[in-house]
């Protein structure tokens, strides 16, 4: 049966990929934030999205899910390129996790009334397992924001996984964790990549990227700086900015 | 003194007496404040969420004229109402002139734009939190409405009973179109303004201390349910 899911988001996965990233701009107040941003992707793997802040990570991060609008170029999942359509198979998980002021449970049901699935056995057995998968079958009834950082955390993975998404981004989901929780989360990352979910993730951390990462996408200034194979980039960067990050030195966006 | 003080123990013997016309007019005063308030719900509270959730032109046009709208002078509201319902006025065919139901008119235009604006700041507050991560889910303009609603439910009812306690001590507009007749649109405002300028200040003083309780219990219950909802992460 898992199998057999699995295949299937397999299937669906491959449909909208490679997603192509054309000459992607993003101008804010007459600034431009993201210039002329230019990325391919193919449907394997965990792709990783790094640079110092304000390299524009999180806003192309935003502007793949449609969470923002983009000002120029194109965005397309497998020539298809109408977003709107591409956001019913995405997800997001932020850093700091938005949790409905609602219990753990009401919190789950809450993504399947707006996804649209009434029976209530399906609901049950999505629920269940999402409780499972995040491990609070014993906060269920529990307001979800009295929960513990790494606990809300894995329950927003449990949510953004729950309707079982082609795609799943996540802005540095470990940021404000400690070791076990980022072990948990990381876990639950390559379980969701496993089953068929490719997932694009924002991280500063070199060992997260390592352990999780197949690909990452160097980003400064709002374009892509270097893009490839993680360790080939970590241990031989081509150029001075990523250099500078991967040997630990401080970067920041006014140095560039 | 002597006055007061007397005046003070008679108001007392008609609260515990449970006095027929003080009772009479507190049970009115409830009833055209609760109405009142309940309107003033349905459409304060639909449109405070709309504006937290949808950024339109003229938006702030809306905003600036709903704030300006919460400090309605109330004698004025009277007026506008008494104008129109007056028979001379375009709704005076239907002869709701010094009824409850004007009375109820005035309150509503009151307190509506008081609720409105303080739902949408509430809301606003909530939906610059709640917005990517309901947009991630795919959730439309109306619903991100409808859940924010639900999930300020705490902080609504204060915004609401801050509402009915503006509405109980209101006096101007409610004295213009109702009239203060006896036993018809008397309440407590109107009858302590009366009252006092009789000199019956017993009456008076029993609907003030009525009116401080009630206050009291309002206030009291906005606290414990900011408490509550507080300790409960729903807040």
């Amino acid at each position: 049966m898992l199998n057999q899911s699995s295949n299937q988001k397999m299937s669906q996965k491959h449909e909208l990929f490679p997603l192509k990233v054309e000459n992607l701009a993003l101008e804010v107040n007459g600034k431009k934030l993201i210039n002329n941003l230019s990325f391919k992707l193919e449907a394997n793997g965990i792709t990783a999205l790094m640079g110092p802040n304000g390299a524009g990570k999180s806003l192309t991060l935003r502007l793949l899910h449609n969470l923002i609008e983009k000002t120029s170029g194109t965005i397309s999942w497998n020539n298809q390129t109408n977003q709107k359509l591409i956001q019913n198979a995405q997800a997001m998980v932020f850093q700091k996790p938005v949790l409905l002021r609602r219990s753990v449970i009401e919190n789950l049901r809450y993504n399947l009334h707006v996804k649209k699935i009434p029976n209530k056995t399906e609901q049950a057995n999505l629920i269940e397992e999402a409780l499972t998968r995040a491990g609070l079958k014993g906060h269920a009834n529990n307001p979800a924001r009295l929960l513990s950082g790494g606990e809300q955390q894995k329950l927003a993975m449990a949510r953004a996984l729950m309707t079982k998404p082609s795609i799943l981004f996540l802005d540095e989901p470990t940021a404000s964790l400690d070791p076990n929780s980022t072990l948990v989360i990381e876990d639950l990352i390559k379980e969701a990549n496993d089953q068929g979910t490719k997932i694009i993730l924002i991280t500063h951390d070199i060992g997260q990227a390592k352990r999780l990462a197949e690909e990452i996408l160097f980003l400064t200034g709002g374009k892509v700086c270097e893009q490839g194979k993680t360790l080939d980039l970590i241990n031989n960067p081509q150029t001075k900015q990523a250099k500078q990050y991967f040997s630990g030195e401080i970067v920041t966006e006014n140095q560039k | 003194m002597t006055d007061i003080s007397e005046a003070f123990a008679n108001a007392l013997h008609l609260i515990i007496s449970a006095d027929k016309d003080l009772v009479e007019i507190i049970l009115l005063s409830l009833k055209v404040n609760l109405i009142a308030v309940f309107i003033s719900c349905v459409i304060g509270l639909s449109i405070g969420a709309l504006l937290a959730v949808y950024k339109f032109k003229g938006r702030t046009i809306c905003l600036i004229t709903l704030s300006a709208l919460m400090g309605l002078p109330p004698v004025v509201v009277g007026l506008i109402v008494y104008i129109f319902l007056s028979n001379s006025g375009p709704l005076g065919i239907l002869g709701l002139l010094y009824t409850p139901t004007a009375m109820i008119i005035a309150q509503a235009i009151l307190i509506t734009p008081i609720i409105a604006a303080l739902t949408r700041q509430t809301l606003e507050v909530m939906h610059n939190e709640y917005y990517e991560q309901l947009k991630s889910l795919g959730v439309s303009k109306l619903a991100m409405a409808k859940t924010l609603l639900w999930d300020g439910r705490y902080q609504l009812i204060t915004v609401v009973l801050a509402g009915f306690g503006r509405a109980l001590a209101e006096v101007g507009a409610v004295m213009i179109v109702g009239g203060n007749i006896n036993h018809l649109t008397r309440i407590m405002t109107t009858a302590i303004a009366l009252e006092t300028s009789k000199g019956n200040l017993s009456l008076a003083l029993g609907l003030g201390i009525i009116l401080i309780i009630m206050s009291f219990i309002v206030n009291g219950l906005v606290y414990a349910i900011n408490l509550t909802a507080e300790r409960q992460a729903y807040a």
